[in-house]
């Protein structure tokens, strides 16, 4: 999937800093509403449904379920193809894009509500949090 | 506005050519412009409103002084492929306020020779560049496209419903000698082309053009009096999405698309049975799809079957697409403006596809990766 051309590197805002810390200690850090008790994603710092900022920031399990995908065939800077861009929903709700890895990019090995776990992958001096079937 | 119409679309043009064209961005908007002034018998003179938007702030101001235009009234909305419907909403209430007489619309871009202007790409600290570029996301076709596996499998459908929406607009676009693509095209051919994206092969993808359209809006009054048979604004809508295609509520409907059609449609005191023809912005084969589904034509699952019967196609109940679309006529990274064209010229009796009897016609358009949609009625008749 990488390739020798630079991969986009995220760059953290101070609403999305502790996600990125999370995720560079191997956390992948949610927020939830104590107000309406949503879980949410992406960070920031306020409730996306009720606009309420008594959040706790709260580590998800990584664990979810392929909701939908596409094989690129496309090569954008750092990938090489063919590459899967995913969506994963997590088992606290929200639903975040991603890689899926450590499997072929064949669809007949990626049906729809395949369990997944999420994976860190180092990519130079930064992490990333992808995802792989679950076993 | 559920009364008579209270502006038309009076001047309309495209540029003199599509494809490869050796001008800026904004020498075809000009192009375009000079060119549907002289559509509807104006002078720069007699506008005093302008509207175009790009990722240059100040295009109005330069589409202004290229043409020798005063304007006091001005809109920049930039929302991606929707905007030029945007901007014919917000027209059409500035000239019932009285804020303004005539407006000039206009949409120019190089989007594949890219001269005088670039493409647009999020910076790295947006949430763009955050969760979604450093995956891989290559533009539109991975990202319009996200949804489209779990859109396919709620609906009972496999990837033949993407290739029969290319081939009922390519077989518009075999008569329409501007159109990129229009060599006649069967489901296999579709189904076996180089993929881009899985599900997406090549064909299920939109060209990529220079081009540019504008179009001249005045009030109903006014529209009577210049040579040109006034095409009414009945009704339009626009709205807001999510601001990633991943975080939308279900990724095989969108909500911007409801809300901008629904309240097209409120507006204009008509519901989608009344539509005669319709343009849906066709990045990519699955836009479609969606929107008849969002849009009322068809209920929630029936999209697929309602174009694989041949009923967006020639000699369909319900003409889709008529200039081949997007995937075959012209795309230049912001449609709108073409649905807008191609839906003047059919209503005028001009498209090149033309469809005989229409009174009505609707065009749909998205902004970003389903971030916005603007919608609009147009008809002949002002009642």
């Amino acid at each position: 999937m990488t390739s020798s051309t630079p991969h986009p590197q995220p760059v953290a805002t101070p609403e999305t800093k502790h996600f990125w810390d999370g995720i560079a200690e191997g956390e992948l850090r949610l927020q939830r509403c104590r107000a309406c008790e949503s879980t949410y994603f992406p960070p920031q710092p306020f409730c996306p449904q009720c606009t309420s900022d008594d959040i706790d920031v709260v580590r998800s399990s990584g664990r979810g379920a392929l909701y939908s995908y596409v094989i690129s065939h496309l090569s954008p800077p750092g990938f090489e193809a063919p590459y899967v861009i995913g969506v994963v929903e997590l088992e606290e709700g929200p639903r975040l894009l991603t890689n899926i890895v450590e499997v072929s990019p064949d669809p007949d090995l990626l049906p729809l509500d395949l369990p997944v776990e999420v994976v860190y992958h180092a990519v130079g001096d930064f992490t990333l949090p992808l995802f792989r079937p679950r076993p | 506005m559920t009364g008579p119409a209270t502006a038309a679309i009076v001047g309309a043009a495209e540029t003199a050519e599509i494809g490869t064209v050796l001008q800026s961005s904004l020498g075809l908007a000009t192009d375009a412009a000079r060119r549907a002034l002289t559509d509807c018998g104006l002078k720069p003179a007699d506008v005093d409103g302008v509207a175009i938007s790009g990722l240059n702030p100040y295009l109005p101001t330069s589409l202004a002084h290229s043409l020798g235009i005063e304007a006091r009234w001005v809109d920049a909305t930039m929302m991606g492929g929707c905007s030029n419907l945007v901007h014919l909403h917000h027209a059409v209430a500035a000239i019932l306020a009285g804020q303004c007489e005539v407006v000039l619309i206009a949409h120019g871009e190089s989007g594949r020779s890219h001269i005088g202007g670039s493409a647009y790409r999020p910076t790295a600290d947006s949430w763009q560049g955050q969760f979604e570029l450093p995956f891989g996301t290559a533009g539109p076709m991975t990202l319009l496209t996200l949804g489209t596996l779990r859109f396919l499998r709620d609906r009972g459908l496999d990837r033949r419903a993407l290739a029969e929406v290319v081939v009922a607009q390519r077989n518009w676009a075999t008569s329409n000698p501007r159109a990129l693509r229009r060599d006649a095209i069967t489901v296999a051919d579709v189904l076996d082309a180089p993929l881009i994206a899985y599900p997406f092969t090549r064909p299920m993808c939109c060209v990529t053009t220079d081009a540019g359209g504008a179009i001249v809006v005045t009030s109903a009054e006014r529209a009577r009096d210049l040579p040109r048979a006034p095409v009414y604004l009945l009704g339009a809508g626009e709205a807001t999405g999510a601001a990633m295609a991943s975080q939308m509520h279900d990724l095989t409907s969108s909500d911007a698309f409801r809300r901008a059609g629904a309240a097209a449609f409120t507006e204009a005191g008509l519901t989608p049975s009344d539509i005669d023809h319709a343009m849906l912005y066709d990045a990519t084969a699955i836009l479609p799809l969606i929107a008849l589904e969002d849009l009322g034509f068809v209920s929630r699952g029936d999209s697929g079957a309602f174009v694989a019967e041949g009923n967006t196609a020639v000699g369909g109940r319900l003409p889709v697409n008529t200039n081949g679309g997007g995937l075959n006529y012209t795309h230049s990274g912001m449609y709108g403006m073409y649905a807008l064209q191609e839906s003047v010229r059919q209503l005028r009796g001009e498209a090149a596809a033309q469809v005989t009897g229409l009174t009505t016609s609707l065009a749909h358009t998205i902004g970003g990766m389903f971030q916005a949609a603007a919608t609009a009625i147009l008809s002949t008749d002002p009642a």
